[in-house]
């Protein structure tokens, strides 16, 4: 089976979501080329033999350092024909996504996003994918001759399995037709870790009584090296910004550890953290029903117990 | 302005989801079914946007009859007509066959970022490149400017500012509108607003989903005592090995 990996960049460096693709692919026992668009960095670029490329793709064109979802779903598209690949391998994201479900369209693909496990090819070609917002799981068999699968975050562990691989500029034409969309400015935290993708996670509720608390939880994050995330109520109430929203209608993470304070647990927040291996919930009214979604508990005051636990956690270390 | 907003038919999001017949089909009794709560921002911002320019709103969903109380809600909510392909919509592609079928004559396709069931997110860049026409999601903001679109798009950890140009097709979040209300006149006026069903255009299912499974059920919490935040770390780092 050949399997083409898109690799997504943030400033030119490879991100690490989609060098869990790469893991994926690797579990898929076939031969991987990874592909990667415009701007990035050459250290990166070479170390993806390590994680089981056999090929490096680079389109190094600048007109690809935007990414400009069309223009990217068509050189893709070309890849997967160039390459003669079965599967185009992706992780979930704002980008990543939309580009997947085209490719899909433009090869007739089959097209799975969400999915969190290895398939199962016993019989046939099945996946296993992430519905309800994480309250359960669907079985989907994809039947087409060319399958588009993007990974939830976690869906492979990261491995470096050594190797080298040559990196190969990849030139394509570009179709005009394809920049209908123009990005006029970006906004992003930088030098923050991304909520999306953080492995640990603090997040704070209406039980903070206000955005001046919020250095606490920052402080804890910090000694942790982990995102702020945030309720519903919190965001809009302004707060904290939209992005940190986590639940039902706002980011979905799944990191290791999620600690919840403040946060009384309403179904709906759950069903953004219920893909996090361990979650810990801080919170003064012991029937809050998120403890009943938590690994580890605390009852206590907010301002109490989470600077103290800054202290223990900074003290471990 | 013609704006298609497309609308899915989903339990709410306090549902408690299970499965029956053997974990292929949903356990249907006792779920209330809504518009899907993304969809309900497109919709919002269309109603914003007849009222501020005399759009015209169609409400699209690919559903069997059991849809239409959703449908009429969004009629009473401010949609002048509808349309209900009348087919269960299986899957992402399937949908978006159907959208791209029925909007081939309007300047605006709006709906939610994502369903609230299956939540693969794709429906709009399906439709967009089915039609041969810009999409982008998750749009937090869409103003109209001629056939010159201004959007505001969720990134992860920001947001991008993104011009293109009708037609297009956008997927929508909040806060591209305050949810709307049906007021009494509204809901009386929707149940004479025309609702046209149509039959699906057939094409080759190529992702089949064979059975459903619900989560392992969790263990139970441990609590920690508040004075003793050292032994929470210690079982981070020992028990639950996520330090």
């Amino acid at each position: 089976m050949n399997i083409l990996v898109f690799l997504e960049t943030s400033e030119g460096k490879i991100k690490k979501t989609s060098l869990e693709a790469m893991a994926y692919a690797h579990g898929m026992n076939g031969v991987t080329t990874a592909i990667v668009l415009g701007k990035a960095d050459a250290g990166d670029l070479q170390t993806l033999g390590k994680y089981g490329a056999a090929k490096v793709l680079h389109a190094a064109d600048t007109k690809l350092d935007e990414p400009i979802i069309q223009v990217y779903s068509s050189v893709l598209a070309h890849a997967m024909q160039d390459e003669k690949a079965d599967v185009l391998l992706l992780a979930n994201s704002s980008l990543g996504t939309p580009v997947a479900a085209k490719v899909a369209i433009k090869l007739g693909a089959s097209f799975a996003s969400n999915v969190t496990e290895l398939p199962d090819t016993s019989s046939g070609f099945t996946v296993k994918r992430s519905i309800y917002t994480g309250k359960a799981f669907a079985f989907v068999e994809l039947t087409g001759a060319k399958k588009v699968i993007t990974l939830k975050k976690n869906a492979a562990e990261l491995k470096e399995t050594g190797g080298n691989a040559p990196v190969v500029n990849y030139t394509v034409p570009l179709n005009e037709a394809d920049f209908n969309t123009k990005i006029l400015k970006t906004e992003k935290a930088t030098g923050d870790i991304l909520l999306p993708e953080a492995e640990i996670v603090v997040s704070g509720g209406r039980g903070m009584k206000g955005p001046e608390h919020w250095g606490i939880l920052e402080d804890l994050a910090k000694a942790l090296h982990a995102a702020t995330g945030c309720s519903k109520p919190v965001s809009d109430m302004g707060w904290r910004p939209h992005h940190e929203h986590v639940g039902q209608t706002g980011v979905k993470v799944a990191p290791q550890l999620y600690i919840a304070v403040g946060i009384s647990g309403a179904i709906q927040h759950l069903a953004g953290v219920n893909s996090s291996k361990c979650i810990v919930v801080i919170n003064k009214d012991a029937d809050a029903p998120f403890f009943k979604a938590a690994d580890y508990g605390i009852v206590g005051d907010a301002f109490e117990v989470v600077p103290k636990l800054t202290q223990a956690i900074l003290a471990s270390k | 302005m013609k704006i298609l907003v497309c609308i899915s038919h989903v339990p709410d999001t306090t549902s408690k989801i299970a499965f029956t017949d053997n974990n292929t089909k949903l356990e249907t009794s006792g779920v209330q079914y809504i518009i899907g709560p993304y969809d309900d921002y497109a919709l919002a911002r269309a109603v914003e946007l007849k009222e501020s320019s005399g759009a015209s709103i169609t409400v699209l969903n690919v559903g069997l009859a059991e849809t239409e109380p959703t449908i009429r809600k969004a009629l009473a909510i401010g949609a002048d007509e509808a349309i209900r392909v009348n087919a269960f919509p299986t899957d992402s592609l399937f949908v978006a066959t159907q959208i791209a079928e029925q909007a081939k004559n309007y300047d605006l396709i709006l709906m939610g970022r994502e369903s609230i069931d299956f939540n693969s997110g794709v429906v709009h860049a399906m439709v967009g490149e089915i039609l041969g026409i810009p999409s982008v999601s998750p749009v937090m903001k869409l103003d109209i400017d001629g056939t010159k679109v201004t959007m505001t798009k969720e990134i992860e950890g920001g947001k991008e500012q993104v011009e293109s140009n009708l037609p297009l097709v956008a997927g929508c979040q909040e806060p591209i509108a305050e949810w709307k209300i049906p007021n009494m006149r509204g809901i009386m006026s929707a149940r004479t607003k025309p609702l046209k069903i149509v039959e699906p255009k057939g094409i080759e299912a190529i992702s089949i989903n064979k059975k459903f499974e619900l989560p392992a059920p969790k263990s139970a919490v441990k609590m920690i005592s508040a004075d003793n935040v050292v032994e929470l770390v210690t079982r981070l780092k020992t028990e639950a090995k996520v330090l």
